[in-house]
């Protein structure tokens, strides 16, 4: 079992932060921030071609944090690869000691940089996970038997803020049921929506990490409010605009958010997006 | 149907650049119900390719150019294509082939096909069809993630939908929306909302002879 898993099952408040790979091959910076957050997170997450941007791969940077002696999460799309190229990526990733994997459909090639690109979506995300638990059973998708088959620790995600939130909850009960044994969410500003939201699918044995994104100014609400699924609240919004210095207003809603969510969640999950340096002082200062 | 939309001007001239004369393929199916291979498409075309220095040695709009016996009968024996140094085809790539079976000359579309649509009005398509081969419309209450949903999610929505509406096109309904809200009021007792979707087989036959199969 994953050591992030065995973290799952303690019911301790589980901390979780997103590194996107670089456009290219130095991964120095990207080194350096996954050991700024390896030792004071639970996971790292590390993307998967995010908005579907070319990048280099998520499989690659996980395994350099895991060689650093962090937990890294495979972030795994369904856009870009068949149910051949993704039933072999997950082998590829036990192999190379991930067992964290978090699947997802992926932001659309139409909304990304390569908008002429073929979108693949040959299984959808209850379906990956259906096949990632078979593969754990030493069985692949046509029934053939594996020569050692993997272990994972499998999470899926989902939308508490998108309506009608009743779909989010029927999809989270099948991704639940397909074997996700870990949710992460689109970005939570908005505390008690998300608490109903919990009630909504308290029947699921799951844990839950909200998503906190780090506004770093106003100019960037913007570009939050584009991404597909993300909602922010207009109280929100007026603090960034108003506050004489963005970056740490959003830090500081950060913090407040993750001290709120400390009383009651699961756990956390943190995005900076680009901004990973200032994650160790957001948690300190949500303590 | 098969929606199609006509290639732009310059680039059909290009590629009729070694030809002087031409004998121009209409279409009187799909290609006249969305005004791009019909008899009123045909004559502007025919215009433009005189303009454009060309000489048109006839045209002929076949009831439906995908159908190879129709090429043989209405257009395989006229002299007005004899006479001429190459084809135009205002049909979707069924009606170009149809022709290219038949006929042994040089021969070029004019027209790019797009998808297999629903008419809403003149001019207004939807691609509501994939032709999958493996329809699950039963399932959905009629409406097709397949097609209606840019990543073709089979077990409900992504995440990325805002207000009902789609990540890839915010100007569309997210299709799992429109499942659940017919599905809320029919009533629909199981169905894909409720019960796990399987992946879709993607071995579909690419030609069919039920002579073959008798």
């Amino acid at each position: 079992m994953s050591k992030f898993c065995e973290k799952l099952n303690k019911n301790k408040f589980v901390i979780t932060a997103e590194l996107f790979p670089p456009k290219g091959t130095d991964v120095e910076s990207l080194m350096k921030k996954s050991d700024l957050l390896g030792p004071i997170v639970d996971g790292i997450n590390v993307t998967d071609n995010q908005r579907a941007s070319m990048r280099l791969g998520s499989m690659a940077i996980c395994r350099l944090i895991k060689e650093k002696g962090y937990e890294p999460i495979l972030q795994m799309t369904c856009r870009d690869r068949n149910r051949i190229a993704l039933q072999s990526d997950l082998l590829s990733a036990y192999v190379l000691g991930i067992e964290n994997v978090l699947i997802l459909s992926g932001d659309h090639n139409k909304i990304g940089e390569y908008k002429d690109a073929k979108p693949v979506y040959d299984l959808d995300t209850v379906q990956l996970l259906t096949v990632a638990k078979q593969l754990e059973t030493g069985v692949d998708m046509v029934g053939k038997h594996l020569k050692g088959s993997p272990k994972f620790c499998l999470g899926a995600v989902v939308n508490p803020t998108a309506s009608p939130v009743d779909l989010q909850v029927i999809m989270m009960g099948k991704k639940s049921q397909a074997g996700a044994a870990f949710f992460q969410t689109q970005p939570i500003y908005d505390i008690e929506q998300y608490k109903g939201f919990l009630k909504l699918v308290s029947q699921h044995k799951v844990k839950i990490l909200p998503g906190v994104i780090l506004i770093k100014s106003a100019q960037f609400i913007k570009f939050l409010l584009n991404m597909p699924g993300v909602n922010i609240p207009d109280k929100i919004v007026r603090r960034i605009e108003q506050a004489s210095d963005p970056l740490k207003e959003g830090m500081k809603i950060c913090s407040e958010i993750i001290k709120e969510l400390r009383s009651f969640a699961d756990g956390v999950h943190i995005m900076a997006i680009g901004m990973e340096e200032y994650i160790p002082e957001i948690i300190e200062n949500s303590k | 149907m098969i929606i199609t939309v006509q290639k732009p001007l310059e680039e059909i001239i290009e590629s009729l650049k070694q030809y002087k004369k031409i004998f121009v393929v209409g279409c009187a199916a799909c290609a006249t119900k969305c005004q791009t291979g019909g008899e009123e498409a045909v004559k502007k075309m025919a215009d433009d390719l005189k303009k454009n220095k060309k000489e048109v040695t006839g045209y002929k709009v076949l009831d439906t150019p995908c159908d190879v016996r129709i090429v043989k009968k209405d257009l395989s024996r006229l002299p007005e294509v004899k006479a001429a140094d190459a084809l135009l085809i205002m049909a979707c790539g069924g009606g170009v082939q149809a022709v290219e079976r038949v006929i042994d000359m040089p021969l070029y579309p004019s027209l790019n096909p797009v998808f297999l649509g629903t008419i809403e009005r003149i001019g207004i398509y939807n691609e509501f069809c994939k032709i999958c081969g493996d329809c699950i419309l039963a399932e959905t209450g009629g409406i097709c993630p397949i097609s209606r949903c840019p990543k073709g999610m089979l077990n409900g929505p992504c995440g990325g939908a805002v207000e009902g509406k789609c990540e890839v096109d915010r100007d569309n309904d997210c299709v799992w929306v429109l499942i659940f809200e017919k599905n809320k009021k029919k009533n629909v007792k199981e169905g894909i909302l409720k019960k796990y979707m399987a992946p879709k087989t993607y071995s579909k036959p690419v030609k069919l002879n039920n002579k073959e199969k008798k």
